[in-house]
């Protein structure tokens, strides 16, 4: 813990070198509200039979990574700047939607990040002592709405999430944090981006990683684990799995972002 | 064990009774051996005997075509190698006059890009994800050899490609679609198309080939609701469709875009049936198909009105044209084609034959009034929204819809029938209260009425699916024509009436 921790102080030392104070205090401004513990039908079982997941204590970000915050890190961190970043870690059009490798346009400060793969996400969390968020987790803070922890039997709840799943990502994305706040005090879990969770690898279309079904071909041609989904008529949900089962570690596409979290203590995993 | 033995007894029962039946001088050892010949050169012999060996000569890029047209004859004699390169688009398109809706596309159409190859080509396949996609997508393609059809090897994550191969070793017209979950939806939201497998022989030539595919399309709003309408998960569960369509639009095949053909031609339509959920009546107003190959496949029955298309198939139908005229294609569950849009014209020009048909139009009742132009209908709809409408433009606008919606009962000259469909011209009844002219439309009407001194004892369903501009608009249109005169209706006068009387559900045409 101690080495860590001084890796940590000496990265954000130097990122403190080299960036204005403003723009420092922005690359950390990920604010966490935090999460109780507690158990959930997820639409994954954790264990062939199982269908409740229990998920313990963590804190979660209050909105998903921006632009703004993304580009200090980039900036700290010249080794996943576009163009420098090695391809095994992010593909080719990784932040290509910045004007250059650095810096966002100023309408773009406060959207989201996009176009970032699993690997540069998980460096950004890491470089903030923190971490992606697991699916159970994910999925768990995201079940809530604004007055319950579970609002998923809603049907007003439902539509809602496929309405805007159904919506063409050509439009400009809104800033984050314009969406109300959940029972947790956590914004923008759906109706923004997609987001990377941090075992997106075991949802995964991927030889290795499919092969642990009955029927492994079915499974990756129903696109998702459709077959071993728990609640098939959580279909906003089924969808975002399906999403991140499309993706491989390097992979950027122009609505998936992400959000960091960290463990109860404060301590990432 | 057992139900092979069983079959095995009724072989040998039928043995039996052949020797018997064979006892008035017939041979029917040799008369079964003819038989069993016929079948073997019959028998195209499916995917064992598709693979022509490797495919010869430099690859081919496919020409895809955008429904309705169809590629060009693939008039080859020797197996290629064939590269598809396919697209996928998430695309705001119009479903209906003034209704947005989200396709997912293949290629930017629905339904997708037509596809056409020989049996035993290898194909290359390259499923394009556009960068503005929200989903990930793939493709089934029903005439590919191998679990998933495709699938598991296209499954394509926004702003990248899939690559994958397979040999077409069986021929016929299939259909592909999208099966990444939630694979209703993605198919609910026009993610199918036609790949035609032409048998190694070819087909014969015709004048005209076209492009059709049904799909059933489900909405928050009510058929025809203006605005911007959202994918209804729950209706698409209850396979209670909003729209019932003919190539993913109420205007894709009418009007300006209908098909063409000339009188002496023969036409051959591929016509697919995407789904979700409903089977298709498939049907020609007024024509008979001389050939049909049911369910895209090998052989042709002749001589049929109607066909079942069911969801994931297709059928190939051919007709020779001898009178001009427009023929509808609809969906024969005759709902769906005039409450749900499953309709499309074929329009055909050249020499009346009297001998053949007398020269009555062939569909003047169901069609005129559908393929009449909603030009002027979105005319007033602005004018309404810029608080500019005049009552020509609804007396216009009120026409065009005054045709496709209440002309069937009360005739286009407002006439009614006698004793059934009272009269809307010079009626008394309907010049005597405007209010009551609006509840009527809206609610309907059952029970004795007496205009011009006759009663009529039928009933009229309630028409509230109209929304008020349109019920303002027919109204000022059958009180300003065939004699009578009156004021404009306002939407506004008719929003109080419906504000104030319960609006039943499920109204209809």
């Amino acid at each position: 813990m101690m080495n860590r921790a001084r890796w940590l102080a000496a990265a954000f030392g130097l990122a403190a070198a080299q960036l204005g104070a403003a723009a420092f205090a922005d690359a950390i401004a990920n604010d966490f509200r935090p999460i109780p513990a507690g158990r959930f039908e997820s639409v994954i079982a954790p264990q062939p039979g199982v269908t409740a997941a229990d998920v313990r204590a963590f804190d979660l970000a209050i909105t998903p990574v921006t632009n703004a915050q993304f580009a200090a890190f980039v900036r700290a961190q010249p080794a996943w700047r576009r163009g420098r970043v090695a391809p095994l870690f992010a593909d080719t059009r990784y932040l290509a939607h910045w004007p250059d490798a650095e810096t966002p346009t100023p309408a773009q400060a406060q959207q989201p990040v996009t176009q970032v793969s699993w690997f540069a996400a998980r460096a950004y969390c890491a470089a903030q002592g923190g971490r992606l968020p697991t699916w159970h987790e994910w999925e768990y803070a995201a079940a809530a709405d604004a007055t319950r922890r579970d609002a998923r039997a809603d049907p007003a709840w439902r539509q809602r999430l496929l309405d805007w799943y159904a919506q063409p990502a050509d439009e400009l994305l809104p800033a984050v944090g314009q969406s109300p706040a959940n029972v947790y005090g956590v914004r923008d879990l759906h109706g923004l981006v997609w987001e990377w969770v941090d075992d997106a690898g075991s949802l995964m279309v991927s030889a290795d990683n499919r092969d642990q079904g009955d029927d492994p071909d079915l499974l990756k041609f129903c696109g998702s684990g459709a077959v071993t989904m728990e609640q098939k008529d959580q279909y906003a949900v089924l969808m975002r799995v399906a999403m991140l089962s499309s993706l491989k570690a390097s992979y950027t596409t122009a609505t998936l972002g992400f959000r960091c979290a960290r463990d109860a203590d404060g301590e990432s995993r | 064990m057992k139900p092979i033995n069983g079959l095995r007894g009724t072989a040998l029962a039928l043995a039996v009774l052949a020797a018997l039946s064979a006892c008035n001088g017939e041979q029917p050892h040799a008369a079964g051996a003819a038989v069993s010949a016929a079948q073997a050169t019959q028998d195209t012999g499916g995917s064992a005997r598709g693979d022509f060996g490797p495919p010869q000569g430099e690859p081919i890029k496919a020409v895809l075509t955008s429904p309705p047209n169809v590629p060009p004859p693939v008039n080859r004699k020797h197996p290629a190698k064939v590269i598809v390169d396919l697209e996928v688009r998430e695309l705001d398109m119009e479903i209906s006059e003034g209704v947005k809706y989200t396709f997912w596309t293949f290629g930017g159409t629905v339904p997708g890009s037509f596809i056409r190859i020989r049996q035993g080509d290898t194909v290359e396949f390259h499923l394009k994800n556009h960068p503005d996609s929200k989903m990930p997508h793939n493709i089934d393609l029903h005439g590919v050899t191998g679990p998933g059809g495709g699938a598991a090897s296209s499954f394509t994550a926004p702003g990248h490609e899939s690559q994958f191969t397979f040999k077409a070793l069986n021929q016929g017209l299939f259909i592909y679609h999208c099966a990444t979950a939630p694979v209703g939806m993605h198919v609910a939201n026009g993610m199918y198309g036609l790949i035609l497998v032409e048998p190694p022989e070819g087909l014969s030539k015709v004048d005209r080939e076209y492009y059709v595919v049904q799909g059933d399309y489900y909405t928050v709003g009510k058929y025809r609701e203006k605005g911007y309408q959202a994918f209804d998960m729950q209706k698409a569960i209850d396979e209670n469709p909003t729209y019932v369509l003919f190539n993913g639009a109420e205007s894709a095949l009418v009007g300006a875009n209908a098909l063409k053909a000339n009188v002496g031609e023969t036409v051959r339509l591929y016509v697919g049936n995407g789904g979700p959920n409903l089977v298709s009546s498939f049907h020609v107003i007024g024509e008979i198909f001389d050939k049909l190959w049911f369910e895209g496949g090998t052989r042709f029955q002749e001589n049929v009105q109607t066909t079942l298309i069911p969801a994931g198939g297709a059928a190939i139908t051919e007709f020779r044209l001898e009178v001009p005229g427009s023929y509808v294609l609809v969906d024969h569950s005759i709902f769906r084609a005039f409450n749900k849009g499953a309709l499309a014209i074929l329009k055909v020009d050249g020499a009346e034959d009297k001998s053949i048909y007398s020269g009555k139009e062939v569909d003047n009742t169901y069609l005129g009034d559908k393929a009449v132009s909603l030009a002027s209908v979105s005319e007033a709809s602005q004018a309404a929204a810029s608080g500019t409408l005049t009552k020509e433009q609804q007396i216009k606008a009120g026409g065009s819809l005054y045709n496709g919606t209440c002309s069937v009962c009360h005739q286009a000259n407002g006439e009614g029938l006698p004793d059934v469909f009272p009269p809307l011209a010079k009626s008394d009844f309907l010049m005597a209260d405007k209010t009551r002219a609006i509840t009527v439309v809206l609610n309907g009407l059952s029970g004795k009425v007496t205009v011009n001194g006759k009663d009529f004892t039928s009933v009229m369903p309630p028409m509230s699916q109209l929304n008020d501009d349109e019920v303002a608009n027919i109204l000022s249109y059958v009180t300003n024509s065939w004699g009578n005169q009156g004021p404009a209706v306002s939407p506004e006068e008719v929003a109080k009436v419906r504000a104030t009387t319960q609006r039943p559900q499920g109204a209809a045409h």
